[in-house]
């Protein structure tokens, strides 16, 4: 691996002393352009981990580096900024601004990014763009989002993680609200995209089905350690 | 960006938005149109008379005073002899001088006999003079000139027959000698609209055949023998003065109230109006502190409107952080949304108010006499909505400070 996207290094975090749920994560690298998936049960750490690596929590020790970047001690401004300019989220359901337009929903992180906003000459343009190539039908740009399938909304939520092409996607069991074959479908749309982008991707799930579609599969419980 | 996205998230929820706006619009209405009456009352009450300086009547206190030879309210307790009036008029400091005779009635409305000076000199709203708007002043002994309101509800007009009641409400009717109207008075929004005016000679003229309150029982002069009779009053109720300069005003009221020959009072009709004011203004303070207390109970409404919005927008919440708001502009967002509603509500509660006021100022002024007048927004009213849009966006960080922790802690887990 020559470079790392995403780097743990022995980190350590718990809500509070007397709490008895503690993470201890000696190690994870994972390297640019990889594409991983997170196995693991619920209640298993999977979304405190993701909620690190984000940067919504800061470790209690340890350093986290995105790109080389050391984020754990970056300000929560500064870590907030960093979070929008190079991870693209899409999370298990309620993706979307119910009331905004999908065209809105997915420029939503320019708005917040200027160097993903750099990228991107004609948002509108863009974004109906990455739709089209997401299988969603040009009818629905202007809808609001609520109106949509979940199917769709999932993939609405694919095409608002990839504009302005942030280096990481980090997807929290994206597919648990999809059925078998719409499943198939939005995995195969989701990695061409991906694979176009050059991403690197972290996705959760607890669906060892999956495992074909991603270059390496980690058990949580083989990188955590749980300490009591 | 962020003001499209807060407006459209306000749309989908139109029918909560628009009845918050609508309870907030309601409220400060309510607010706006107690302080413009409180204001329009103010400026009627204390423009009641002007531009005199003083006013004498027997000893009394300043507010009864004013009350009724002002309001045409309560009656003197005692009248002034018109020798002493002779007395306090030779003195140098009195420029013009107004002797105003009380005590009579028409129907509901009180009959004051003075002289063709009180048309002169009788200001108010500052420099305002009374105008005949039909007819002409009294030319005749047994002329009458009646204020608009009295025209209005009697459905006078020129040449109409009045006869004067003895006292106030009193079934002895001084049906012996008719007047008729020969002028109407312009609407002024002061007592002056309820006021039936006579000559002071008509005033002795009706009295002729009575004797302490009554009438002499058989005597009955003709009418053609009273007008050859000298009709000079021997006793008048009040009079109004005005002095040659204004710093003999307190010179000229030690004296009269000094007065030996009788027990005399005057009193500068600015600061009895002022006095009375304050009396009457307890009542106008109370509705302005309840209408307070709405504004306040609709702020708090507000915030609960939003709050309970948020258990429903954790989610929202997420999303935006997500993308990489701080939870700064997760604060914002919600005060924003405070800013639309009370500004919406501002707006919505000044159009409510000019259709109110639109609707209800003739009334208001044929009911009460005060001119309420609409007029655009003034600085104080600017200054009152910018503090409460202020204090919503304040009561608004109750619940966007809630949502500043629920987005801190939420990070990536799933609340719905």
């Amino acid at each position: 691996m020559n470079e790392e996207t995403i780097c743990l290094d022995s980190v350590r975090f718990y809500w509070s002393k007397k709490s008895d749920f503690k993470l201890h994560i000696p190690k994870l690298n994972i390297g640019k352009g990889e594409k991983v998936l997170l196995l693991g049960e619920s209640g298993s750490g999977k979304t405190t981990l993701l909620s690190l690596i984000c940067g919504f929590l800061s470790p209690i020790s340890g350093d986290i580096y995105l790109n080389e970047q050391k984020t754990n001690n970056l300000t929560a401004n500064k870590r907030d900024q960093y979070r929008s300019d190079n991870i693209g989220i899409i999370f298990q359901q309620f993706n979307l601004l119910p009331y905004a337009s999908v065209i809105d929903n997915i420029i939503l992180p320019l708005y917040f990014s200027k160097i993903r906003a750099s990228r991107v000459l004609n948002q509108r343009d863009v974004a109906i763009s990455i739709c089209k190539s997401l299988r969603l039908p040009d009818s629905i740009k202007d809808v609001q989002a609520s109106k949509l399938s979940v199917g769709q909304q999932q993939r609405v939520a694919v095409a608002r993680a990839l504009i302005g092409n942030p280096s990481l996607i980090i997807a929290d069991e994206p597919t648990s609200a999809l059925d078998t074959d719409t499943q198939k479908n939005f995995l195969d749309l989701m990695f061409k995209q991906i694979e176009e982008n050059k991403s690197t991707l972290l996705m959760v799930s607890h669906d060892r089905s999956l495992s074909n579609y991603f270059d390496r599969i980690i058990d949580i419980n083989d990188i955590l350690v749980r300490e009591d | 960006m962020l003001l499209k996205l807060t407006i459209s998230s306000l749309y989908a929820r139109l029918l909560t938005v628009s009845m918050t706006v609508f309870a907030i619009s309601l409220s400060l209405m309510l607010y706006l149109s107690v302080e413009k009456l409180r204001a329009s009352a103010y400026t009627s009450f204390t423009n009641t008379i002007s531009q005199t300086d003083l006013i004498v009547g027997s000893r009394t206190g300043s507010v009864q005073l004013l009350l009724y030879s002002v309001f045409r309210i309560g009656n003197a307790t005692n009248n002034i002899t018109w020798e002493s009036y002779e007395d306090i008029i030779k003195r140098d400091e009195v420029d013009w001088s107004v002797p105003i005779s009380l005590g009579d009635s028409h129907k509901e409305f009180r009959v004051m006999g003075t002289n063709e000076d009180f048309f002169k000199r009788y200001k108010y709203r500052g420099d305002q003079s009374l105008k005949i708007e039909n007819g002409k002043y009294f030319s005749d002994l047994y002329d009458v000139v009646i204020g608009s309101g009295v025209a209005e509800k009697l459905g006078y007009n020129i040449n109409t027959p009045i006869i004067v009641s003895h006292g106030l409400r009193s079934f002895t009717e001084h049906d012996d000698q008719p007047f008729k109207v020969s002028g109407i008075l312009a609407k002024t929004g002061t007592p002056v609209d309820n006021t039936i005016i006579v000559s002071l000679e008509a005033i002795e003229a009706i009295h002729i055949d009575w004797s302490s309150g009554a009438k002499i029982p058989g005597q009955e002069t003709p009418v053609e023998q009273i007008r050859r009779m000298d009709l000079a009053p021997s006793n008048i109720t009040a009079v109004l003065i005005g002095v040659n300069s204004k710093l003999q005003i307190f010179q000229l009221q030690r004296w009269i109230n000094e007065y030996s020959e009788e027990a005399l009072s005057s009193i500068l009709p600015g600061v009895a109006l002022q006095e009375l004011w304050r009396i009457v203004s307890i009542v106008e303070n109370l509705l302005l502190g309840i209408s307070m207390v709405v504004i306040f109970t609709t702020l708090i409404g507000m915030a609960a409107i939003i709050f309970s919005s948020l258990s429903e927008r954790r989610r929202e919440m997420a999303i935006w952080r997500a993308m990489g708001a701080s939870p700064k502009i997760v604060i914002g967002l919600l005060m924003l949304e405070a800013f639309i509603i009370s500004s919406l509500s501002v707006m919505v509660s000044t159009f409510l108010l000019f259709i109110l006021l639109y609707i209800l100022q003739p009334w208001i002024d044929s009911t009460y006499g005060i001119l309420v007048t609409i007029e655009m927004l003034s600085l104080k009213d600017i200054y009152i909505f910018i503090l409460f849009i202020l204090s919503a966006m304040l009561v608004s960080l109750i619940p966007a400070i809630r949502a500043y922790w629920f987005s801190i802690n939420d990070g990536m887990t799933i609340k719905i």
